[in-house]
C-alpha cells in the first residue's frame, strides 16, 4: 500500500498491496501500542469482547493492545491464554498481546506456570485489578519471571488502606462523604516494588501511576539504576477528583486508581517530560450500563477510553504542557521498550492534531460507554489506522463516528 | 398570637428548589425562610386538629434502605399532618431483595404515583442518583456519611428557638465526625448561618481533609468546654473500637464522653443536643441527656415541623 500526501514525511510504502491512500495532509505516526487494556473476554462479553475492544482500539489509533488477564476465568493457564490468542487470530482488528496472571486465580498466593505461559505467548505478567499484596510472593514473581526476561506489572494499592474506597481521599471525598482512597496506598506499594526490584535486580513495571508521591519514588529509583518502568493513563493526566462532584456522583468518574488532584496531574506531566514515566497506557476498562447505573459505591471501577485517549492527551499538547513528539513517543517507542517489543513496520496511524470532534458514546466501537467525556469536544483525532498493512479504521469512511 | 399561614409560608408556586439532597447549596435566606415556615408548622401541630391541607392529593413515599425509627416516623407524621398519602417502603421484603436496582425501584415508585421520594440509604449519593432518574421531588433522609439535611435543619431550628440566634454561636460536635452525615450537614448549615463549628474528637474519627470556613478541629474536649454554646456528642459505634479507630470505648469515654463532670464545666446556658440514637454511658451520660440543659426531646418534636416545612416547600399546594 502507498500512503501519499502526508504532512510530516515522504510517502509511506506498507506491505505489498496495490492500494493507494490519500494522506490528506495528515501526520503519519507508528500505530500506538497500549500496554494496558481490558478486553473482558472470556467471561464478561457483555462489557466488551476481543472483537469490539480491538475495533475500539483501531478507532483510537492503537494497533497493538496488551490485554489484562482479569477475565473469568483469569488468564492463568496456557489453555485460557491460547483461547484468547485463538479468538484474537480470528476476530481481532489489531494485534493482541495478552498478559498472564502472576498468581493462580489472581488470588495473590501461588505463582502461575510463568515460564510455560511466557513460552506460549504471555507478553508480561500482572494480577491487575488486584495488587500482589504479599511482599514475599512479589519477590518470588520478580525473581522467577526475571530469569526468562519477562516483566512483572503491579497494580499498586495497599488494599487495607483502600477498604471500601470509592474515590481519591481528599477535600472532595470529604465533601461528598465517600470513603477515600489515599495516595499513600499507592506510594507504599510503589516503594515496596522498587525495593524488591532493587534487591532482586529484576524488572518491575508500575501500572497506572496516579500520585505525585509515586512519581517521585520512581524518579529516585531510576536515578539509582533500579530497573523500574511506569505508565500513566489519559484520564489521570487530564481529569481530577472534582469530576465526581461536578457529575453529582456520576459513576462514570469512578476508576481505580481514582482521579486525583491537580498537583498530581502536574507531577505526572513532569514525570513524562523527564522520562520517569515511560508510556501512556489507556487502562481501557469498559463496563455495561448496569455496572454503572447504580449507587456510586456499588458501581464498577473503570473508564472506557481507548477511543478518546489520543484526543484527551492532545489537550495537554494544545495547552503547551507536553510536546507533540513526546506524546507520540510515549504512545509508541516508549511502551515498546517497557515490554521489550519491536515496533511493527506495517502499523500506522494517520492523525490530525487539530481536528475538533465531540465525543459521542453512541458512536463508540467499544461496548463500554462508561466515560465522563460524553459530549465533550476534544482537539486531536485519529483519522486512519493501518494494521499489518490493512486499513482497520477510517474516520472519513465511517459516518457513525463522525 | 397566631401567624397566618398564607402570610408567612413561601407560596409553593415559587418552588425554586426541586429536591433537597444536601444543605451545602442553601443560602442563608433560604434556610431562614424554611426555619420561619417550620414555626408556622409548629403552630399547626399545636392545634386541637393537627391537620393542614398543604399536601392534599400528593403521595409521599418513605423509601428506607437503612434502619431508622425517628426519621422515618417523623417524615410520616409530617406528611400526614399536611394531608398527604404516605407509603412506607423499606428494603426488607421488597424487590430490592430480588436484586432490583435503585433506579428501577425509584421509577416504579413514580409510576405508582409518588410525588415525593424520601430516601435513606447507606451509600453517599444514592439520593442524587434517584433525583437524576426519577420524576419526583427527592428528599435526602440520610445518605452514607454524606448528608442528613433535615436533621441539621431541625438542629438549627432548635438552637435558634432556645438561644434566639444562630450567628456567632459556637457549636462543638464531638466524636465520630468522620462517619457522620449529621455532622457534615450541620457544618454546612451552621457556618452558612454565621455560627462557628468546632469538630472535636480523636484524629482517627475526624474528616481531616474537610475545609469549610468557620469550622475548625480540636482534639481536647476539656479545652473547649468553657467557650461553647452547644455541645453535640455523636453516637459512637462499637465497631469503631473493633476496627482499630479508637483503642477502647473506655478510653473514648474518658477523653470525649459528655459526662456529668464535663456538664458541670459547661456554661450554665449551654445546650446539650444529640441526633440519636444514643449510647448512654459512652458518648453521653444518661444524667446529661435528661439534664435541664438537654434539648434532645425538642430536637425530635421540632423535626416534624421542619419536615412539614420542607415537604411543603418542595411539593406543597397553596393552603
Amino acid at each position: 500500500m502507498l500512503v501519499k500526501n502526508l504532512r510530516n514525511r515522504d510517502d509511506l510504502r506498507i506491505g505489498d498491496s496495490k492500494e493507494t491512500i490519500d494522506g490528506r495532509g495528515l501526520i503519519g505516526v507508528p500505530g500506538f501500542i497500549d500496554l494496558h487494556c481490558h478486553l473482558r473476554q472470556p467471561g464478561f462479553e457483555h462489557k466488551e469482547s476481543i472483537a469490539s475492544g480491538t475495533r475500539a482500539a483501531a478507532a483510537g489509533g492503537f494497533t497493538t493492545v496488551c490485554c489484562m488477564p482479569n477475565t473469568e476465568p483469569a488468564i492463568d493457564t496456557v489453555g485460557t491464554l491460547q483461547y484468547v490468542l485463538d479468538v484474537a487470530d480470528r476476530e481481532a482488528a489489531v494485534r493482541v498481546l495478552p498478559l498472564a496472571a502472576i498468581t493462580r486465580g489472581r488470588a495473590g498466593r501461588e505463582l502461575t506456570d510463568m515460564a510455560e505461559l511466557a513460552a506460549a505467548g504471555a507478553v508480561a505478567f500482572s494480577d491487575d485489578g488486584n495488587p500482589v499484596a504479599s511482599s514475599a510472593v512479589m519477590r518470588h514473581a520478580l525473581e522467577y519471571a526475571g530469569s526468562f526476561d519477562r516483566v512483572v506489572v503491579d497494580h499498586c494499592e495497599d488494599s487495607e488502606l483502600t477498604l471500601g474506597a470509592a474515590m481519591h481521599e481528599g477535600l472532595v471525598s470529604e465533601r461528598l462523604g465517600l470513603p477515600g482512597w489515599p495516595a499513600a496506598a499507592e506510594e507504599i506499594m510503589v516503594a515496596r516494588d522498587v525495593a524488591l526490584a532493587e534487591a532482586t535486580g529484576a524488572r518491575v513495571h508500575i501500572a497506572h501511576l496516579s500520585t505525585a508521591g509515586g512519581v517521585d519514588i520512581v524518579r529516585n529509583a531510576k536515578r539509582r539504576g533500579v530497573r523500574v518502568t511506569a505508565e500513566v493513563t489519559p484520564h489521570h493526566l487530564t481529569l481530577t477528583d472534582e469530576c465526581v462532584e461536578r457529575g453529582a456522583y456520576d459513576a462514570n468518574c469512578k476508576v481505580n486508581p481514582p482521579l486525583r488532584a491537580a498537583r498530581d496531574i502536574d507531577a505526572l506531566v513532569d514525570g513524562l517530560l523527564d522520562g520517569t514515566i515511560d508510556a501512556i497506557a489507556t487502562d481501557h476498562a469498559p463496563h455495561a450500563l448496569v455496572d454503572k447505573a447504580v449507587e456510586f459505591e456499588q458501581a464498577a471501577f473503570g473508564i472506557s477510553n481507548i477511543e478518546t485517549a489520543f484526543g484527551q492527551v492532545m489537550g495537554l499538547v494544545h495547552a503547551g504542557r507536553l510536546p507533540f513528539d513526546l506524546v507520540i513517543e510515549k504512545l509508541t517507542t516508549g511502551p515498546c521498550s517497557v515490554f521489550g517489543l519491536r515496533l511493527p513496520q506495517d502499523d500506522w496511524a494517520l492523525i490530525d492534531p487539530d481536528a475538533e470532534w465531540t465525543v459521542d458514546v453512541r458512536a463508540f466501537q467499544s461496548r463500554g460507554r462508561n466515560t465522563p467525556l460524553d459530549g465533550v469536544t476534544l482537539r486531536g483525532r485519529v483519522m486512519v489506522t493501518i494494521c499489518r498493512g490493512h486499513v482497520v479504521y477510517d474516520a472519513l469512511k465511517e459516518p457513525a463516528v463522525a | 398570637m397566631s401567624l397566618a399561614v398564607k402570610d408567612v409560608l413561601r407560596p409553593p408556586t415559587a418552588q425554586a428548589r426541586r429536591h433537597c439532597l444536601d444543605l451545602d447549596d442553601w443560602s442563608e435566606s433560604e434556610i431562614t425562610a424554611l426555619l420561619d415556615s417550620a414555626k408556622v408548622m409548629q403552630e399547626i401541630l399545636a392545634r386541637p386538629v393537627k391537620k393542614a391541607p398543604g399536601l392534599r392529593g400528593k403521595m409521599v413515599v418513605n423509601c428506607f434502605y437503612e434502619a431508622s425509627t425517628r426519621t422515618r416516623v417523623s417524615f410520616e407524621v409530617a406528611a400526614k399532618s399536611l394531608s398527604a398519602d404516605v407509603v412506607n417502603f423499606s428494603a426488607g421484603g421488597s424487590s430490592v431483595e430480588k436484586g432490583e436496582s435503585l433506579i428501577d425501584t425509584a421509577k416504579t415508585l413514580v409510576a405508582l404515583g409518588a410525588n415525593v421520594i424520601v430516601i435513606r440509604h447507606s451509600m453517599a449519593g444514592a439520593p442524587h442518583v434517584v433525583a437524576r432518574n426519577a420524576g419526583a421531588a427527592v428528599i435526602n433522609a440520610g445518605d452514607g456519611r454524606h448528608a442528613h439535611p433535615t436533621q441539621a435543619l431541625l438542629d438549627l431550628y432548635t438552637m435558634r428557638e432556645r438561644i434566639g440566634r444562630l450567628a456567632g454561636l459556637k457549636v462543638a460536635i464531638v466524636g465520630d465526625v468522620l462517619h457522620s452525615r449529621v455532622a457534615r450537614s450541620n457544618v454546612h448549615g451552621l457556618t452558612r448561618m454565621g455560627a462557628e463549628v468546632i469538630l472535636c474528637g480523636p484524629a482517627t474519627l475526624l474528616p481531616v481533609n474537610l475545609q469549610v470556613p468557620g469550622m475548625r478541629f480540636e482534639h481536647d474536649l476539656d479545652g473547649i468546654l468553657g467557650e461553647v454554646d452547644v455541645v453535640m456528642p455523636l453516637r459512637i459505634q462499637k465497631e469503631r473500637a473493633e476496627g482499630g479507630l479508637i483503642p477502647s470505648l473506655r478510653e473514648y469515654r474518658e477523653r470525649w464522653g459528655v459526662t456529668a463532670d464535663r456538664l458541670a464545666r459547661l456554661r450554665r446556658d449551654a445546650l446539650i443536643m444529640h441526633p440519636g440514637p444514643m449510647n448512654p454511658g459512652v458518648e453521653i451520660d444518661p444524667e446529661v441527656a435528661i439534664s435541664k440543659q438537654s434539648v434532645i426531646e425538642s430536637q425530635v418534636s421540632n423535626g416534624v415541623a421542619i419536615r412539614m416545612a420542607l415537604l411543603y416547600l418542595l411539593a406543597g399546594v397553596p393552603m
